[in-house]
């Protein structure tokens, strides 16, 4: 088992990956979905959808049907008589917004987030919320982004808010180097890497997206920016529009990853390597210790991957380098061939990656293999169980503190489960 | 546009979706983008089905919008005939596909597929799930029934002597509430009748069975919400007459027996005689007392919501403070039904305007959906779940109808639970200083790790704005302490409402019991 990342072949030396590309029925969510955590995360915003019954339908049914009391996001419903014509769906939208923000006065930032009929009908949310902005500044600040199913899948939702968020947030008001992390992590996470960045002696560091939308990170040329989710293209460009520079790293899932991770940002910011080493060790070993459990129970079991969150290939490499399981098939519904490339540096050479999505081609392609472990949506987890195999819910990747060296267990933990409970039951 | 948290009903084609689902050898194609196939969980997770929903999605996209997506969805209706080779195929679109019109009726009809095709057009942006399903149902039956169909006005042909009487059982779907366990606690009561079951419809049936619908001599409405279009139409169409009464309820189920024993010809008094259920027994009984008079919420779908209110009112003593429906389309029937027990009807799919509701009315007990029960949460009322949508604890493995004489038993046991059982009450009061019985100290049913509310009952239900703030004397407030804590938040906000009306500026003990009083009489 290598966990000393300073070994790890680099994607510029190996020669790129064969990639199998589907085009058909998606069982993926749309970038919708991502309202269900970035609205427990940024905690004084609020999600305004502007879409059709479906719409609210499909996050009250994400969001497990009920968790919240009232929830920081509500859908705007569009009736047959906003389709006729659009000044009158203009109209309506700037009703519905008066309506809540009566509602709500706590709000600070509203999204109004775009869907596909929304889309479809070319309705401008960007001039509505300049329009609303006008309305309800500086009380409220109102931002737009596009959820739609047909632009994006799942966890791109959160790109599109973040990417949103980006022209918001102020210059930087020094000329020293500044350290942004993009992508949400829990707020456990986040403290832990705050301690670590500390003990490295590299100074603010700031998170996009910020806990409080009233709070957003300084941005300008002498920001270094690190990814902690892999789906964060447009949010990249944004951010490099804006002159910062992204440092490029694997993705911090599990200790190899965790430690690559640091390490670039320790480079960056010219830490000293026996700093590095001295301050990152210790986490290093406690956590490679603690997996070895799950390594006697993954090691060689075979993992079919469902395309779903963006985090396949991350969570490939970790599976295959640190619990030495077999990858199956890796899908993925988009592949960011730069900001993976050292993940894809890190995964076998004769690894099966898929981009898109045929689900009745793939699930014929996963019953003929018969892995031990499928990982996939909620919509085949059911189905797939009672065909016999053994499922992870890719969904509980998204919604658990998987980063970081104190959660590589918890991640191993939740491949093991399945397996473990499999074993167990007799009846 | 409508600003919506929580909505009672999906989407129209969810309702299709229902439908399909509870179908054998049917398929739906439906042009939907990616995201539309969320749905898919709601049967594999909330209804834990074993199966995938027999639905394909075309799954376009931004850029597919500028070519053929036409193209796509003809693509998508051959593939799916070929790999699922089903008996008849549903063919749509869902919001958003319906607004590129590609018209799926049209283009399936070009594939000439060998198999019925039905297209159905669900207008998107007016209807909701429960018109959905029954319009998927009704376009459904008559496609497929619609070819056996007896000239126009020739009369429906004597049953034969000694043949026994046939029905269908018309409205159940997938992820209906307790649909599947109705279905056999109905049929096994019919077969007591002496009566046969031709085909249950659509859950279970295929589509050579919809096409024999016509065989029956009368038809059992289960879920009007439903089937209620598809009965009118088979009907007019084969003279089959259809029952009214939906069997929730002991009085309600010996009705709809004495409606299928006319239409089959057969005499109910030995089965009604023999009939068991505990409801009124367990009713009847000294420790039920406390059930007298407690103050019930009932929402759901309509009928639901008054079978509810019926047992409520007849059956268990309570009384019925609030009536209402999401179920637009049955806005009459539950006016009528509030007209009976007094209450003025509340006829909304807005939840917020239900949850303002129930805190006004501050009833003992909500009898409602997953909504309502997660109101009922917030605001410390108890409550029991009586219709969709629900939740995955709402598909229990035991088997728990709601409707004959079994589902009664299972009602009352469902609906008395969540209260406070009589002495328990009484000993709460007597023993309130006791360490085990103390303030906050939880129904001893939900057991020692059920998270205590907070000390003073339950939580306060959002102010009301008419009222100004009064303040509380001291002693006042002590008195108020003495009094039973599952009763002082009552007491608390009758004494408040009393020194708002009568411009009571600080509540002092006299103010307290005259406040008692006043709502006593």
């Amino acid at each position: 088992m290598n966990v000393h990342v300073q070994e790890c072949p680099v994607a510029a030396d190996v020669a790129p990956k064969p990639v199998r590309r589907e085009n058909g029925q998606r069982e993926v969510f749309c970038g919708l979905t991502g309202i269900v955590w970035l609205h427990r995360k940024i905690q004084d915003a609020f999600f305004l959808v502007v879409g059709s019954r479906t719409c609210a339908h499909l996050i009250q049914s994400a969001a497990g049907v009920m968790i919240f009391a009232e929830p920081r996001f509500a859908t705007a419903i569009m009736e047959e008589k906003d389709l006729a014509g659009l000044t009158d769906a203009n109209d309506e939208l700037d009703r519905i917004v008066a309506q809540l923000i009566a509602r709500r006065p706590e709000i600070r930032l509203l999204f109004l987030v775009g869907s596909c009929p929304s889309e479809v009908i070319k309705l401008d949310l960007s001039r509505a919320a300049l329009r609303l902005s006008q309305k309800f500044s500086p009380a409220v600040r109102i931002l737009n982004y596009s959820g739609s199913g047909i632009e994006t899948t799942f966890t791109q939702g959160e790109d599109a808010c973040l990417a949103s968020l980006v022209p918001a947030a102020p210059p930087t008001r020094t000329s020293e180097d500044q350290l942004l992390i993009v992508g949400s992590l829990a707020d456990v996470v986040e403290d832990q890497f705050i301690r670590l960045f500390d003990a490295l002696g590299i100074g603010r560091v700031q998170f996009l997206p910020p806990r409080k939308a009233s709070a957003l990170p300084a941005i300008g040329s002498n920001t270094r920016f690190l990814l902690a989710q892999p789906f964060l293209a447009d949010t990249a460009r944004a951010l490099e529009d804006r002159g910062a520079v992204r440092l490029a790293a694997p993705f911090p899932l599990g200790v190899e990853g965790t430690t690559a991770w640091l390490r670039a940002a320790a480079d960056a910011f010219g830490v000293a390597p026996t700093l590095f080493d001295a301050v990152t060790q210790p986490h290093r070993i406690r956590a490679d210790r603690a997996l070895f459990r799950y390594r006697d129970q993954l090691s060689g079991r075979r993992i079919f991957l469902f395309p779903d969150s963006q985090l396949e290939i991350p969570l490939a490499r970790f599976l295959s380098r640190e619990l030495s399981m077999q990858l199956v098939e890796v899908g993925t519904p988009y592949l960011h061939r730069e900001h993976l490339a050292e993940e894809l540096g890190l995964l076998p050479d004769d690894v099966v990656l898929s981009e898109g999505q045929d689900v009745d081609l793939q699930l014929d392609r996963c019953r003929a293999a018969r892995p031990d472990l499928v990982v996939c949506g909620l919509g085949l987890a059911n189905p797939l169980e009672a065909e016999g195999m053994t499922t992870k819910w890719s969904i509980e990747l998204v919604f658990t503190p998987i980063q970081g060296y104190e959660q590589a267990t918890d991640l191993a933990e939740l491949f093991a489960r399945p397996l473990v409970r499999r074993a167990k039951l007799v009846a | 546009m409508q600003l919506t948290v929580w909505t009672y009903e999906g989407p129209p084609h969810v309702g299709a979706m229902r439908v399909a689902t509870g179908m054998e050898g049917l398929h739906y194609v439906l042009h939907a983008p990616q995201g539309d196939t969320y749905a898919d969980l709601l049967f594999t997770m909330i209804e834990r089905r074993d199966r995938r929903p027999p639905v394909t999605y075309t799954t376009f996209s931004a850029r597919d919008l500028g070519g053929d997506t036409a193209e796509l969805f003809k693509t998508a209706a051959q593939n799916a005939h070929d790999r699922f080779q089903p008996q008849a195929m549903l063919v749509g679109a869902s919001c958003t596909g319906s607004l590129i019109q590609d018209d799926p009726g049209g283009l399936a009809r070009a594939l000439a597929l060998p198999i019925p095709v039905v297209a159905v057009d669900l207008p998107a942006y007016q209807r909701k799930e429960n018109w959905g399903a029954a319009e998927t149902f009704y376009q459904l039956v008559r496609a497929l029934a619609g070819p056996s169909a007896p000239a126009p006005g020739t009369a429906r042909p004597e049953r034969a002597a000694g043949v026994r009487a046939r029905c269908n059982l018309l409205g159940p779907t997938a992820l209906g509430f307790r649909h599947r366990d109705d279905i056999v606690e109905i049929t096994s009561l019919l077969a007591k009748l002496g009566i046969d079951v031709n085909v249950t419809a659509p859950m279970g049936a295929t589509p050579a069975d919809i096409a024999r619908l016509g065989q029956a001599d009368f038809n059992a409405v289960l879920y009007p919400e439903i089937a209620g279009q598809a009965a009118s139409w088979l009907q007019r169409t084969f003279g089959q007459p259809f029952t009214k009464t939906v069997p929730i309820g002991v009085s309600a189920t010996r009705e709809f027996v004495a409606e299928v024993a006319k239409f089959a010809g057969v005499d109910a008094s030995a089965t009604l005689a023999s009939a068991s259920t505990r409801l009124p027994w367990y009713s009847r009984s000294v420790d039920s007392t406390y059930l007298t008079g407690k103050r019930v919420f009932i929402f759901g779908d309509a009928s639901h919501a008054v079978a509810a209110a019926r047992i409520a009112s007849d059956e268990l003593g309570f009384k019925v403070v609030g009536l209402g429906t999401y179920s637009r389309e049955f806005g009459r029937e539950i006016r009528e039904a509030a007209k009976r027990y007094d209450v003025e009807p509340l006829i909304t799919d807005d939840y917020l305007e239900v949850e303002v509701k129930v805190a006004e009315l501050q009833p003992e007990l909500v009898l409602g959906t997953q909504m309502e029960r997660h109101i009922a949460k917030r605001l410390g009322v108890p409550c029991a779940v009586i219709s969709a949508p629900v939740h995955v604890q709402d598909f229990p493995a035991r088997y728990a109808p709601q409707m004959g004489f079994e589902g009664a038993n299972v009602i009352f046991d469902t609906w008395v639970h969540p209260l406070m059982m009589g002495l328990e009450e009484h000993l709460l009061a007597m023993f309130k200083d006791d360490f085990e019985f103390k303030d906050g100290a939880v129904p001893s049913h939900l057991g020692a790790g059920h998270s205590t509310p907070a000390a003073g009952g339950p939580v306060q239900p959002p102010s009301n704005a008419s009222n100004i703030a009064v303040v509380w004397a001291v002693d006042a407030e002590k008195e108020l302490y003495k009094i039973p804590f599952f009763v002082r938040g009552k007491a608390r906000r009758n004494t408040e409402r009393f020194a708002n009306e009568n411009g009571v500026a600080t509540i002092t003990i006299e103010t307290l019991y005259d406040a008692k009083a006043h709502y006593a009489r």
